[in-house]
């Protein structure tokens, strides 16, 4: 019989299965990401506002935000469960992972969507 | 094997991880390098995402706060700062896609797994270097 801990994993596939989704896409993303910096004209303000004004480019570094908030919500949980081990503060740390790592979703957002 | 020789060989246990022990004493092999080193560039990184999605807000926000950030950028702090994230970053991606390879249970064999431990470590510095020399 497992014991099944609240602030433990979920005993199966999904977050390890995420998280390697996820780094795919942000590899994706990083290399489009460079080649599209040192290949374009060099960066002043009116090419970078452009660069971040195209929808393509908004819905691209979405999709890279979300993956990067979901990404880091796996690891940086599993570093919790390594290393912390009175329940109540993991799950106090993790909780606070989940809610910094929301905001800055949001604070993404904000910023592509001005 | 007698009773008395297998007693002469046996190492003390349990070993309990001391802070030197840790420090001086265990010495990782390659794999074991790239390994912690993820963890502590993803850690590193994670820490940093405040500070880079401030810096990216102020850019996008108006033409004088991007130039504020050109001209924070160039201060020799921030702009060390800036080259130890993209080490981390530059490491945590090449990590990623060596174990995403062990994953598919390639190169796992203890040879390949410290020729391309050695890879990613040297290819980490060399990307970061190349884009360093780039955006400056």
């Amino acid at each position: 019989m497992v014991r099944r801990v609240v602030t433990g994993a979920h005993y199966g596939l999904r977050d390890w299965l995420a998280q390697r989704i996820t780094a795919v896409v942000m590899a994706v993303y990083s290399v489009i990401m460079v080649f599209v910096l040192l290949t374009g004209k060099p960066i002043a303000y009116g090419v970078w506002r452009d660069l971040f004004s195209q929808g393509w480019m908004r819905v691209a570094t979405l999709l890279f935000a979300a993956s990067l908030a979901w990404h880091a919500w796996v690891g940086v949980r599993n570093i919790l469960m390594d290393y912390i081990k009175p329940d109540g503060l993991r799950l106090s740390l993790q909780v606070g992972t989940l809610l910094v790592l929301g905001a800055y979703l949001g604070w993404a957002i904000q910023i592509l969507w001005r | 094997m007698s009773e008395a020789a297998a007693r002469t060989i046996r190492k003390p246990r349990p070993k309990y991880l001391s802070l030197p022990a840790l420090l001086f004493e265990i010495r990782l092999p390659l794999p074991g390098w790239v390994s912690i080193l993820h963890r502590i560039s993803g850690a590193l990184l994670f820490f940093a995402l405040v500070w880079l999605l401030w810096m990216l807000d102020l850019s996008l926000a108006s033409e004088a706060g991007f130039e504020r950030v050109q001209r924070y950028a160039a201060l020799v702090p921030v702009k060390l700062a800036l080259l130890v994230l993209a080490w981390a970053y530059c490491h945590h991606f090449c990590a990623g896609i060596r174990h995403l390879f062990l994953d598919l249970d390639k190169g796992t064999d203890l040879g390949p797994a410290r020729l391309t431990s050695g890879l990613v470590l040297a290819a980490s510095i060399a990307l970061v270097a190349t884009l360093g020399w780039a955006l400056w």
